[in-house]
């Protein structure tokens, strides 16, 4: 059993209150809150190891170099990833993703061409697409979701053909929670020798991710959902591919040699991290990895899903509430619509109780549409929740509904 | 400025005077019951949108002679911009346009105040005066009177 109390002090901001309240955080898919360890990691690079990296032969340098290094091994632990070279670092999931898009799919995709995702993804996953599909004159095609937020997979086999160039599918939706069954869509799009990318952001903090076992090309994620720092995060990519995919931005660091008649690029990973990087962010989301595995993942899945199940249980006493998303495999999302109050109004009135939750479109307007309504409350639980905190969030919830009523 | 609670309802928004400011009875009303909720054909019409809540208001007028002589409006959005719409176009029917385009300056100066600052008394408009204790409900209120301007101007 996860010990909640502990964990929680590890967090400061879990400590402080909010308009006079204890703060009750629900709104981890946005982003989640940094433990101790993470802050001070931060703090003591700056403090006692700054220097740039790959440069200099002095100390400071030396000692910057071994901890990002060491920091990028640790992701690759973290996902399973064959080798270190197929860990890229990044701003974060919609940096990746964009690489990706910008490399691979400019190489890739002619005219006539298509990529194939999902009604549930995030902007992120759905522009950086569109944007390529213009340029090459390519088509988008969308793999439509059932009323319960699951992905329609007779739909997808149908969409797969042989104009696909690539498959890109979110791992967990930051709207709904479900939980896409990726090992299935990977197989059929390998089966058609198709590469897939998996928009992992919403699930690093939730469950372990295995891309070997999963057997993706690509998985893009943000340390900041992962209780790392913002500015920083994850694309890992298969090797093969990665070697065949020409740079993403050029300058320092991504070259093994300069002249103005021609420029060799660097190995793998330094080929897609022109400039100086995130070195502090990269240590961040190390720590923040390191304390993750203090806990355990296994832990922390079971102790959200029980926290799910009771949410789930509490919210439908609630009068006037309807779900949305009840996807049988979800993560610790609350996504939900409360009779003649808007979404926004009940999110200015659950802050006034301390109670923090996002209201709106979540990123996903396509998806919004999909579902008929303009917007949703959304209550997204992590490590560190509580059965309590989902008492003070219906508690909340009624009143709102007497303000309303 | 706030009407009457009845006793149910007191309890919430009594604990928490931030609330009770924004949530007042008028504004209730207003959510509850909007005046001029339809859609004027042959006129003037403008849609607004707020891109970051995905919040939609479209005002419809009809202008004659440079007066405004039916006023209404839709929405799609929370109760701010469901009440500000709905107060609006109770309070510019039968101004001429140039007034009203001096009332959404006067209108928008209020609600952007800063906490604490005195405001200028714009009668029942002066119920939404409480949106400027929470900034990120400011463009709410303000939606309806922006989709107004655009009306007026096209």
């Amino acid at each position: 059993m996860l010990d909640v109390t502990t964990v929680r002090e590890d967090f400061p901001l879990l400590q402080e209150r909010v308009h006079g309240k204890p703060l009750v955080y629900l709104d981890n898919a946005a982003t989640t809150q940094k433990p101790r360890v993470v802050i001070d990691r931060l703090a003591r690079y700056y403090a006692e190891e700054n220097a740039n990296i790959h440069r200099g032969v002095h100390t400071l340098g030396e000692r910057a170099t071994v901890a990002y290094d060491s920091a990028r091994e640790t992701v690759r632990r973290f996902l399973n990833a064959a080798e270190a070279r197929e860990i890229i670092f990044v701003r974060g999931a919609t940096e990746a993703i964009n690489l990706v898009a910008q490399t691979y799919g400019r190489a890739h995709v002619l005219p006539g061409d298509e990529i194939v995702i999902s009604e549930m993804e995030h902007h992120s996953n759905i522009v950086p697409w569109q944007m390529l599909c213009d340029e090459k004159r390519a088509r988008l095609r969308i793999i439509p979701i059932t009323d319960t937020g699951e992905l329609r997979l007779d739909s997808y086999a149908q969409l797969l053909s042989d104009r696909t160039r690539i498959v890109a599918v979110t791992h967990v939706s930051n709207a709904l929670g479900t939980v896409t069954p990726i090992a299935e869509i990977v197989h059929r799009a390998h089966a058609r020798g198709i590469p897939v990318l998996i928009d992992g952001a919403q699930a690093v903090a939730h469950r372990s991710v295995d891309v070997q076992a999963l057997g993706c090309d690509f998985y893009a994620f943000s340390g900041h959902k992962v209780f790392g720092p913002t500015g920083i995060g994850v694309l890992y990519g298969r090797e093969r591919l990665l070697e065949a995919m020409p740079p993403y931005q050029g300058g320092g660091d991504m070259i093994s040699s300069v002249t103005f008649e021609r420029t060799r690029y660097n190995v793998l990973p330094h080929k897609f991290e022109a400039g100086t990087p995130h070195v502090a962010g990269a240590l961040g989301l190390a720590a923040a990895i390191d304390y993750l595995a203090t806990i355990g993942l296994d832990r922390v899945g079971a102790h959200e899903h029980e926290l799910l199940s009771y949410g789930t249980g509490v919210l439908s006493q609630v009068p006037g509430l309807r779900f949305t998303g009840t996807a049988s495999d979800k993560v610790g999302i609350l996504a939900f619509l409360l009779d003649g109050v808007h979404p926004h109004d009940i999110g200015t009135i659950l802050d006034r109780a301390g109670v923090a939750i996002r209201a709106g479109h979540h990123c996903c307007q396509p998806l919004m549409a999909r579902l008929g309504v303009p917007a949703t409350a959304r209550a997204s639980l992590a490590l560190y929740n509580t059965r309590e905190e989902i008492d003070a969030l219906a508690g909340a919830l009624q009143e709102v509904r007497e303000l309303f009523a | 400025m706030s009407g009457e609670l009845p006793p149910h309802r007191a309890g919430v928004r009594g604990g928490d005077p931030g609330l009770q400011v924004l949530y007042q009875e008028v504004i209730l009303d207003h959510t509850r019951r909007p005046r001029n909720c339809r859609a004027i054909e042959g006129g003037r019409q403008a849609e607004e949108y707020n891109a970051i809540c995905g919040d939609r208001v479209t005002v419809y007028a009809r202008v004659e002679e440079g007066v405004i002589r039916d006023v209404s409006f839709l929405a799609s959005g929370c109760a701010i911009v469901n009440a500000s719409a709905s107060l609006m176009t109770e309070t510019v029917a039968g101004l001429a346009t140039a007034d009203a385009s001096a009332l959404a300056d006067r209108f928008h100066r209020m609600i952007a105040a800063a906490p604490g600052a005195d405001i200028e008394d714009l009668g029942t408009l002066t119920a939404l005066a409480g949106v400027r204790m929470f900034p990120i409900r400011i463009r709410c209120a303000n939606l309806p009177w922006e989709a107004l301007r655009a009306a007026l101007a096209g």
